[in-house]
């Protein structure tokens, strides 16, 4: 191969074959080094590349695919990547140079990488090409996956690894019955021990999926569509669909048909080079030292050094081969399993009650590997143990230490976003060079825990340690100038500053970058009780025309409905405004009110106007709904008057603007069914009175709320309920929904402030939330009467025609516009 | 700061009142088919395409510091007067001199099409 001499504009271009995690890893590393060489990305999938990784959380959660691309399609241009989507490579010469795209074009490189990445594996038993049978591997196979679980009264997946065991619980998540058919006597036989895979099975039955061990799938039954299994055994199992996960084969045809040398995989050296000396191999097509990697980590080291193969460059160490490691992206399983953890002499700890089962395996003094189930800290410090082939002495010692271990005990070079390879080392650099201080930034900087995201409590932890304070000192409400909550406050209260202007002038808060102004905006707020000089352009958009920004720049339109109760005159105002105003969408919501969505900007005031009814606060952090159920009104079961007791808690909440948004609800028994005990504050009526619960959760996080208080009355549990959300909103964090606050401050700090009544701070916090609420504007859509700004809801309008005026620019540009403006 | 005198401008297209836009946020605009964000910022008002180099966001409703603006959707940050992103991803729009006189807001266009014209790159500002 040419050895990286200095190529002349127009040179033949390194070719990168697939646009898969790997494909797109190799085009960075190049670009990295060498912002030149011309770079062809040909891609055998329609779509730029995308994180293949997150397609399981992805089917669990019903989330859209397009939102895993790994790169804008900017990047592309920027890096003068010229991709080709959607076409392969279906033949190619090495030694010529040349290579033919499934378009029939044809095209020359100098080099090139083969990244080609895997198929699923299918078996070649009958009924395999049935409809409803599905492989798992694309985002295709995904959504098919996802349309076919509805309504579907039971799902198959053949393969218990972890694949099979991701799809089961996508499946089981969407309420799906599912069951695991297995061929071997426990789950993930490859990673796990009988002891770990005791545990696994329960868990994922747990989940909805059942588990079939032993059963040798002889066939898939059906005539044009799935219906069912037949094992090897006799035995017979009926399902809708089935989705097939027992394994990968790597993608070698087109190398083989090449010349080049395959066996599992392309067989690469240490320096990624294939056989055929122009051209490497990255990813799950490569085979190094015998082994084919069937995940991420492992390819953006070999991308590293294949980069420097295909420029001639000696730069890193030799590719030599990686730990396995691997963690079941499955909710409420957690299980990490690390190298090879069969045979040798091994340490465990376990406990059955906790499910608890942690497993370190040694030979010759060294750790090969691990596994980790029901509590899996300090992986990445065992991962890190194993790969570095530590000599260990006593292995129950070291389980001890990573139990133990935080952020800070982690080596440099632990890879703690296995998603992105992003390395301990890295993130420390990052931190201290750009002088980060918040975990956004370091995941926007850094990409570590932008992927699958299960690292980013790690990424925090690394932040606080390299910060240097504990955890609640380091969460900056200025990260630019590193200023607390408390700083700020404190700052505000002694010079009684009113607006976030004042406070700018002062300390420099919110000009750097803006991103704090509403944190600030909030604060000023609070401390003022409401009676603080409101400044628009430090709110968030929304809060600036008071409806939710869309992906297309729309807004939505949610009234308010307390207790979402509604009345047959409101329901046909809002029918009116959808038609007159041909709103896109009307849906009902998950918060029981009605949402009006692909609103344009302008046309806001005019719709409040029509429907006449207040603002929901949709768009703001502020107190959103109270949802009921319809309790002793009409429920066979009502032990409490929710609907009345929701409306009235709505009515004396609404308005207020609060840290993060705060979502509650009343229910008229346990059975529930307004889902208090997973809301920032519920109510639930038990036999005489009501309980209240608060700090749950039901979204990004599940957490069922902490019982504050049960009390006789609606008026006392109104009152619990109002002083807990003022101790709320005058502590918590910006941005730090209830669920946080309580786990952060402890309930018993909460209780104290909320419930002991001798110590006076209820009834002060009572009187500071009357202040506050009396101020607050009743209904922020009646500025479609009184703008802040008279022109808020509309763009600049050059009069008339686009006429050009004034006199050549050269005369008025030397007026130094810039100076004048001041 | 002093403005580029070498501008291949030969003219000015009006873009509206300088008073509607309050200070610290931004307004849409458009000159002959571009769409532009108009922000008035501490120095003066700036203008930069209209739509986030991500996906499409609307600039002009983001939130303004000193020198940037922040995407409303997935908080892109770009620099006012390169256009550059400057956190969050990569990327860069368009950025283009607006000039305020009499309270009007102008933007230099070119004098074959009628089209903004971007400005030059600035040396660093101090
Ligand atoms: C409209 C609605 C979905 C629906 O069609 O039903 C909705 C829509 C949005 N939700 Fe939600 N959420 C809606 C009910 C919920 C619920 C259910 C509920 O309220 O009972 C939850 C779980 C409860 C919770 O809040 O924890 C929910 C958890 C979230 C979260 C995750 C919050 C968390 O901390 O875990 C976000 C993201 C965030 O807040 O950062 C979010 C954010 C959003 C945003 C505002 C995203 C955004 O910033 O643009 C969505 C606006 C869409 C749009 O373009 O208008 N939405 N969202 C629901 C409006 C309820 C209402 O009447 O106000
Ligand atoms: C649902 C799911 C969950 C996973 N979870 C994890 C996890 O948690 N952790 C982990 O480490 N790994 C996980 N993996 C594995 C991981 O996704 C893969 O190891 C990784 O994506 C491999 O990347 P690759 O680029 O080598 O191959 P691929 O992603 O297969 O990409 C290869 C690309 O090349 C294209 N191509 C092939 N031949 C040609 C040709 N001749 N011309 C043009 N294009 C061609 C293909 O169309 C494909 O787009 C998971 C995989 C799946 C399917
Ligand atoms: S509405 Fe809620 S769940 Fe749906 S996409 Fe938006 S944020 Fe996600
Ligand atoms: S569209 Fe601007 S950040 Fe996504």
């Amino acid at each position: 191969m040419s050895e990286g001499a200095a190529r002349p504009a127009g040179a033949k271009p390194i070719l990168v074959v697939g646009g898969g995690i790997a494909g797109q890893a190799v085009c960075e590393a190049l670009r990295r080094r060498d912002p030149e060489v011309p770079l062809v990305m040909v891609c055998g999938e329609p779509r730029l590349p995308y994180d293949r990784v997150t397609l399981s959380t992805l089917l669990a959660s019903e989330g859209d695919p397009a939102s895993l691309q790994l790169r804008p399609a900017e990047w592309y241009e920027d890096n003068r990547v010229e991709v080709r989507l959607g076409e392969e490579v279906e033949s190619i010469d090495p030694q010529a140079g040349a290579c033919r795209l499934s378009s029939g074009e044809a095209l020359e490189f100098d080099r090139a990488a083969l990244c080609t990445g895997s198929d699923p594996l299918m078996p070649p038993i009958p009924g395999i090409d049935l409809e409803g049978v599905y492989p798992f591997r694309g985002p295709e196979d995904c959504l098919a996956i996802g349309r076919a679980a509805e309504g579907a009264s039971r799902a198959a997946v053949i393969g218990g690894g972890l694949l099979g065991l991701e799809a089961a619980y996508g499946i089981a998540s969407r309420g799906c019955p599912v069951t695991v058919v297995h061929l071997m006597d426990r789950l993930m036989e490859r990673q796990l021990d009988e002891g770990a895979a005791a545990l696994l099975g329960p868990a994922m039955e747990a989940l909805g999926a059942e588990v079939l061990l032993e059963r040798q799938t002889e066939r898939i039954l059906g005539w044009a569509r799935a219906q069912g299994l037949r094992f090897a055994d006799g035995g017979e199992m009926e399902c809708d669909f089935v989705v097939v996960s027992i394994g990968i084969r790597a993608r070698t045809d087109l190398a083989r048909s090449a010349g080049i040398v395959c066996e599992r995989g392309v067989v690469v050296d240490g320096r990624m080079r294939t056989s055929a000396p122009n051209v490497v191999a990255v990813g799950e097509c490569a085979q190094h030292d015998g082994i084919v990697y069937g995940i991420v980590a492992p390819l953006h080291e070999q991308a590293e050094v294949a980069a420097d193969t295909l420029l001639g460059r000696e730069g890193t160490a030799p590719y030599g081969g990686s730990v396995m490691s691997a963690k079941l992206k499955v909710m409420g399983v957690d299980l990490v399993s690390i190298g090879d953890a069969h045979g040798g002499a091994a340490a465990i700890v376990a406990d059955d009650d906790a499910s608890v089962y942690r497993k370190i395996v040694v030979k010759d003094g060294r750790p090969t590997g691990a596994i980790l189930m029901g509590d899996v800290r300090g992986h990445e410090l065992l991962l890190e143990s194993v790969r570095a082939g530590e000599e260990v002495t006593d292995p129950l010692e070291l389980l001890a230490a990573a139990s133990r271990a935080t952020g800070a005990d982690l080596p440099d070079a632990a890879q703690v976003c296995n998603c992105n390879g992003v390395c301990k080392g890295a993130i420390v650099e990052a931190i201290e060079d750009g002088g980060l201080g918040s975990t956004a930034e370091v995941v926007a900087t850094t990409r570590a825990g932008s992927g699958c995201g299960s690292c980013k409590p790690l990424v925090t932890e690394i932040l606080h340690f390299v910060r240097g304070g504990d955890v609640e000192e380091a969460s900056f409400l200025c990260p630019c100038l590193k200023q607390t909550r408390e700083e700020l406050a404190a700052t505000i209260r002694g010079h009684g500053f009113e607006s976030v202007t004042e406070v700018a002038a002062q300390c420099g808060t919110g000009r750097r970058c803006g991103a704090c102004k509403p944190g600030l905006a909030y604060l000023i707020s609070e401390i003022n009780g409401n009676r603080h000089r409101e400044e628009r352009h430090a709110r968030f958009i929304n809060d600036r025309v008071h409806a939710n920004i869309q992906r297309d720049g729309t807004f939505s339109v949610v009234p308010r409905i307390r207790g979402g109760v509604t009345s047959p005159a409101e329901l046909r105002r809002i029918a009116d405004v959808a038609e007159k105003y041909e709103v896109p969408m009307v849906k009902l919501t998950g918060g029981q009110r009605i949402d009006l969505l692909g609103v344009a900007k302008e046309d806001l005031p005019a719709i409040w106007e029509e429907l006449d009814m207040p603002s929901g606060h949709a768009y703001a952090k502020a107190v959103r709904t109270v949802k009921t159920c319809v309790g002793t009104d009409f429920c066979r079961f009502g032990l409490g008057d929710s609907i009345a007791a929701g409306i009235e808690l709505e009515r004396q909440m609404e308005g207020l603007y609060t840290p993060h948004k705060v979502k509650s609800s009343v229910s008229g028994c346990p059975r529930n069914c307004a889902e208090s005990y997973v809301k920032d504050i519920g109510f639930v009526a038990v036999e005489g009175g009501w309980e209240i619960y608060v700090g749950g959760a039901s979204g990004s996080r599940v957490r069922k709320g902490d019982l504050l208080a049960t009390v006789p009355t609606t008026e006392e549990a109104i009152e619990v309920a109002l002083t807990f959300l003022q101790h709320y909103r005058e502590n918590a964090e910006y941005l730090e929904r209830t669920y946080d606050f309580c786990e952060r401050v402890g309930m018993e700090a909460i209780e104290r402030a909320v419930l002991d009544e001798e110590s006076g701070e209820p009834a002060r916090l009572r009187e500071r939330f009357r202040i506050a609420k009396a101020a607050v504007e009743t209904d922020p859509w009646l500025e479609r009467r009184d703008p802040v700004h008279p022109r808020q809801f509309v763009g600049l309008e050059p009069d008339g025609e686009a006429a050009l005026v004034g006199p050549p620019a050269e005369a008025v540009l030397a007026g130094a516009p810039a100076e004048d403006a001041r | 700061m002093t403005a580029s005198g070498s501008t291949a401008a030969t003219a000015l297209h009006r873009l509206g009142r300088a008073e509607d836009i309050p200070r610290f946020e931004g307004r849409t605009a458009t000159v002959a088919g571009v769409s532009l964000a108009v922000f008035s910022t501490e120095h003066g008002f700036v203008a930069i395409g209209a739509a986030c180099p991500h996906q499409g966001g609307p600039l002009a409703d983001g939130i303004v510091s000193e020198r940037c603006v922040t995407c409303p959707l997935h908080n892109r940050r770009i620099d006012l007067h390169t256009g550059e992103v400057v956190a969050g991803g990569e990327g860069r729009v368009p950025a283009y001199e607006v000039v305020e006189r009499d309270g009007d807001l102008y933007v230099p266009v070119s004098g074959v099409d009628g089209t903004p014209l971007e400005r030059e790159p600035l040396e660093a500002a101090t």
